[in-house]
């Protein structure tokens, strides 16, 4: 295995557009790095330039101690997992895993060896002799994975691989890639815009926005603090209420007057948003000290528990997350409360984090 | 009367049976969810109301007349198509506009109703333009908009949401929810979204293979699923399935572990069983009498909770837990139960065997 | 769904190819020349004077320009309208009128199959095909035979019956692709809004449609157009004939007049060229037939 170093990548298409802008990511040798942001952000390209699909247009990548900029895919030593599967439709299972080695000129014992090895790795016993039109798209991506394994190389890249499969199977895989990946100290850059797959899978997150990185951190950091006003709302579901505070007698407050916990360090500025998780705030009866009034929009019955949508004085649509015995009806009058510790603060117009 | 009924729908495309027998009864004026996962039949029941799709047998009716003979486009139904179906050479004023034209409405009515409808989701800005120059979002309020410019006997709504990303997903969810109610229109809505469908719906009726599940409020579907199949389709994370067989007032698990039996239990001793155990109803933070013991073999954190993964032999448990919950994979560790909060199914029929409490 | 960026950067790449380049130019070039040459040899002999035509060695260039073999073409000699000319004037109007005809049958045709569900669709599909497998030219006798029964020998509607007969087929496999193209759920929509299915097919689809009836057009009209052996078989009288016998009843006898065999060939194909210019646009969209999806 090998770590990732990626400096200054810069990727711009002969229209003009940036698609990748200075981009500096480190992937430690074992660690399971996850690219997360919307469709167009350049996380694919990112992962492609990696994989030698396409020339950046400046900037470095190695993989391990070797520089990788004028090699072809094929000499990278990397298998890569795309979104479509790409298994060779007219061979069977075995014959796609063994597919690779043998085009690297493996002797026949050793590509045995190899295939039966990611075989049991992923359970696919049943469905080896199977073709691919005769397998489920959770028993497709688990053959794309196992060819990906066969050839042990340094480094894995996943390319969305599990945005076709239903949300079943995809919890399913999730653990199961996870696993694997612990199990073999794998390297894997792990492409996605689904924010529940890279909380849940990565050891560590890179968000990314417009071909820029906006915050790099684990799961746990990105969610408590995340570094701008972008990550706040991307990262989280329901997604973390944005709302307008200022700093009055060295108090927080929020539209209406809710009051806030502050934090250490918090500029002494206008224009400030505070981020605040639904699970930070709780719905009681109206006129409850420190908390602002609303009436119900909508009550998301979820099972385990109700996430209340309330219209604030000066807020709509704030997302508070109940307990499932909670009984507020739908119109009623009701007081937003914060609880728990300091919010992150960013500043309106910079959209960074600021406390 | 906004009512929409369908009474043994039954259609066959070939082999496959997509619909074997479907009975639903919409109230008047509530957001009816139809959830089922691809496959089972959803799409067909709403082409079938709507007319689209022609029946082997069954019949529907809508507002208490039997429509069954009828055309589309004289059942007074309104509908949004998974991927919006917007006129490509049309504007988007004519294309909310389109069923107006058909009714011949004076011009001045159209013009009116649709800048109404434009203001009520936000689209004043872009009636000039075409399809083709909207993103997925804009389509999608321009798809609704040309559903919502009449008043008609019932809205259709085919996974409306589906394509669009996470963030304008929930904004979508709370809007719809807002027009619903103040529209007081009946909707039926369509989805595979288990969350869309608890989230908003007034009513849920599950779906499996062509029939009817369970129909129920969200919470009577997710605390008395009538089967092991809606227990595992409904509620996330997944419901964590374990076999097992009652011995008097116990449960003795394939892999070995016991637990007290449920109260409101009936089955024999010896009857393959399954034990449906929700995520929330575990813990391995907290101590309890009642524990299975296992082995992490994993954790996802999400954010506001963590969910650990515990293998019990070959079998899988998923337990919420506190963000910061620390375990390794290979850990050994205690799960503790709340059997009052337990399911019990049987193995083989998949029906449940508890009258779970509350 | 983001609009995937289409210009993609190419793949690092190994060295050494100046040769390869060179070497592939000039194979390009003599293969070129080849397919070239007889089309320019045919332009040049169209305004070549006679004594040139037949000037040996042959004559590649400098020689003198004459547009008399054109005047030729149009002109008769008693200075009314040449037979060709009237033979030129038959073919547009049967290759045209067989091409609207086999377009009218074909694509309502083609949109049922598409849309709707049809006991033993894919044999019926494929029969539709299979009367393409053979050469035409199999079933000329039987043809004649019949249309003598039917009095249709030596006239325009026999010829256009039978060439329609050939484009309909054709006419329904391309536009099924077409149609298949384009979502039902428009038309599902439109129903809705309430309107009548035909209704919907004419005011949402067809015109989404217009790419691909232009692309199937050009091609059942150049078969149209070209066609020789039923042109010959069912047609005798210059009233009737069409211009591929035409031109070549000009070959044969004991002098060949080859500057207005050049001549009529070039006026010949002229107006299959301009027509498919003019739907270059929508010729695009049809060659690739909806192949590759998603």
């Amino acid at each position: 295995m090998a770590g990732i170093e990626i400096t200054s990548l810069h990727m711009r298409y002969p229209d003009g557009t940036v698609a990748v802008d200075e981009v500096d990511l480190s992937v430690g040798d074992g660690e399971l790095f996850v690219m997360l942001g919307p469709s167009g952000c350049g996380k694919t390209t990112t992962l492609r330039a990696v994989a030698g699909l396409e020339r950046q247009t400046s900037g470095t990548i190695h993989i391990g101690d070797t520089l990788v900029d004028d090699l072809p895919p094929g000499e990278r030593d990397i298998a890569m997992v795309f979104q479509f599967y790409a298994l060779y439709p007219h061979l069977k299972a075995r014959d796609n895993l063994a597919f690779p080695l043998r085009a690297e000129g493996l002797p026949e014992p050793e590509v045995r060896r190899r295939v039966d090895e990611a075989a049991r790795m992923l359970q696919l016993g049943p469905l080896m002799d199977r073709r691919p039109q005769r397998l489920s798209g959770g028993e497709q991506q688990r053959v794309a994975l196992a060819r990906a394994l066969v050839r042990r190389p340094r480094a894995f890249l996943m390319d969305e691989p599990l945005t076709n499969l239903d949300a079943e199977q995809r919890a399913d895989m999730r653990s199961q890639i996870k696993h694997l990946q612990g199990e073999l100290g794998a390297t894997m850059v792990y492409v996605t815009h689904d924010q529940v797959e890279a909380m849940s899978l990565g050891h560590r997150i890179a968000v990314l926005n417009q071909g820029r990185v906006e915050q790099i951190g684990t799961p746990m950091e990105v969610y408590d603090r995340p570094a701008s006003l972008f990550c706040a709302a991307f990262i989280g579901s329901p997604p973390m209420n944005l709302l307008d505070v200022e700093v009055a007698d060295g108090s927080l407050r929020g539209q209406g007057g809710l009051a806030l916990p502050v934090p250490p360090g918090l500029p002494d500025r206008r224009a400030l948003v505070a981020g605040v998780r639904p699970e930070a705030l709780e719905v009681t009866a109206p006129g409850a000290d420190g908390a602002v009034r609303g009436r119900v929009v909508s009550a998301e019955v979820l099972g385990d528990e109700i996430i209340y949508v309330v219209d604030c004085d000066g807020q709509r649509d704030v997302r508070v997350r109940m307990a499932p015995t909670a009984r507020f009806a739908v119109e009623a009058p009701v007081g937003v409360r914060h609880v728990g510790g300091p919010p992150p603060v960013y500043d309106r117009d910079s959209e960074r984090l600021v406390a | 009367m906004g009512t929409v009924a369908t009474y043994g729908l039954k259609k066959a495309f070939g082999e496959v049976q997509a619909l074997d027998g479907v009975d639903l009864e919409v109230p008047d004026g509530s957001f009816f969810v139809v959830l089922g996962p691809s496959g089972a039949g959803k799409t067909t029941t709403l082409r079938a109301i709507a007319g689209l799709e022609k029946l082997d047998a069954g019949s529907v009716h809508l507002g208490g007349r039997d429509v069954t003979g009828q055309t589309p486009g004289t059942r007074d139904l309104a509908m949004v198509f998974q991927n919006y179906a917007l006129y490509p050479r049309h504007t988007v004023f004519e294309n909310i506009a389109s069923p107006l034209r058909v009714r011949r409405d004076s011009s001045s009515d159209v013009a009116t109703a649709v800048d109404d409808v434009a203001r009520l989701l936000h689209i004043e800005r872009l009636l000039q333009r075409r399809p083709a120059q909207l993103s997925g979002g804009e389509m999608q309020r321009v798809a609704l908009a040309r559903a919502l410019v009449r008043r008609p006997h019932a809205f259709l709504m085919d996974e409306p949401l589906t394509n669009l990303d996470l963030k304008l997903r929930v904004e979508m969810r709370t809007e719809l929810t807002r027009i619903h109610r103040s529209l007081r229109g009946t909707f039926v809505y369509v989805t595979n979204d288990q969350v869309e469908a608890m989230s908003m719906a007034d009513q849920v009726a599950v779906l499996k293979d062509g029939k009817v599940q369970q129909v129920g409020t969200p919470s009577e579907v997710y605390e008395r699923p009538v089967n092991r199949w809606v227990a595992s389709f409904v509620g996330s994370p997944r419901i964590s399935l374990l076999a097992c067989h009652a011995d008097e007032d116990r449960l003795v698990g394939a892999q070995g572990w016991t637990l007290p039996r449920p109260r409101r239990t009936t089955a024999e001793t010896g009857r393959p069983l399954l034990l449906g155990l929700r995520a929330e109803d575990l813990s391995v933070e907290r101590r309890g009498e009642a524990t299975v013991e296992g082995e992490v073999y994993g954790l996802e954190p999400l954010g506001d909770h963590t969910l650990v993964d515990v293998k019990v032999g070959t079998e899988m448990l998923k337990v919420k837990a506190r963000p910061t919950v620390a375990g390794r994979p290979g850990e050994r560790l205690s799960v503790t139960v709340d059997m009052d909060r337990a399911h019990v199914f049987d193995a083989g029929t998949g029906l449940a065997l508890t009258e779970a409490a509350r | 769904m983001a609009r995937s960026l289409v210009v993609r950067a190419r793949p690092a790449r190994s060295s050494g190819g100046r040769v390869r380049r060179l070497v592939e130019v000039v194979l390009l070039a003599v293969l070129a020349a080849a397919m070239l040459f007889p089309v320019l040899w045919m332009l040049e002999t169209s305004v070549k004077e006679n004594r040139d035509v037949y000037a040996v060695p042959a004559k590649l260039v400098g020689f003198d320009i004459t547009l008399d073999h054109y005047r030729d073409v149009f002109v008769g000699p008693a200075g009314g309208a040449s037979d060709l000319s009237v033979a030129l004037l038959n073919s547009v109007v049967v290759a045209g009128a067989s091409t609207v005809l086999a377009t009218v049958l074909g694509v309502p045709a083609a949109w049922a199959y598409s849309r709707f569900t049809l006991r033993a669709k894919k044999d019926q599909l494929f029969f539709i095909l299979s009367t393409r497998f053979m050469p035409p030219v199999v079933v000329v006798i039987p043809i004649f035979l019949m249309y003598r029964q039917l009095g249709l020998i030596d006239t325009q509607l026999g010829l256009i019956l039978i060439y329609t007969a050939f484009n309909v087929p054709f006419t329904i496999w391309m536009m099924k692709g077409f149609v298949d193209q384009v979502p039902s759920e428009y038309e599902d929509a439109a129903m809705l809004d309430g309107h009548t299915r035909f209704q919907a097919f004419r005011r949402i689809t067809l015109p989404l449609l217009l790419p691909g009836i232009a692309a199937t057009a050009v091609f059942a009209l150049i078969f149209s157009w070209n066609e020789f052996v039923y042109a010959i078989f069912l047609t005798s009288s210059q009233e009737v004939r069409t211009a591929p016998p035409a031109i070549a009843g000009l070959i044969g006898g004991t002098t060949v007049d080859w500057g207005l065999v050049a001549a009529s060939a070039c006026v010949f194909a002229l107006p299959v060229l301009v027509f498919a210019y003019l739907v270059r646009k929508h010729l695009v969209a049809g060659v690739t037939l909806g192949a590759v999806r998603r």
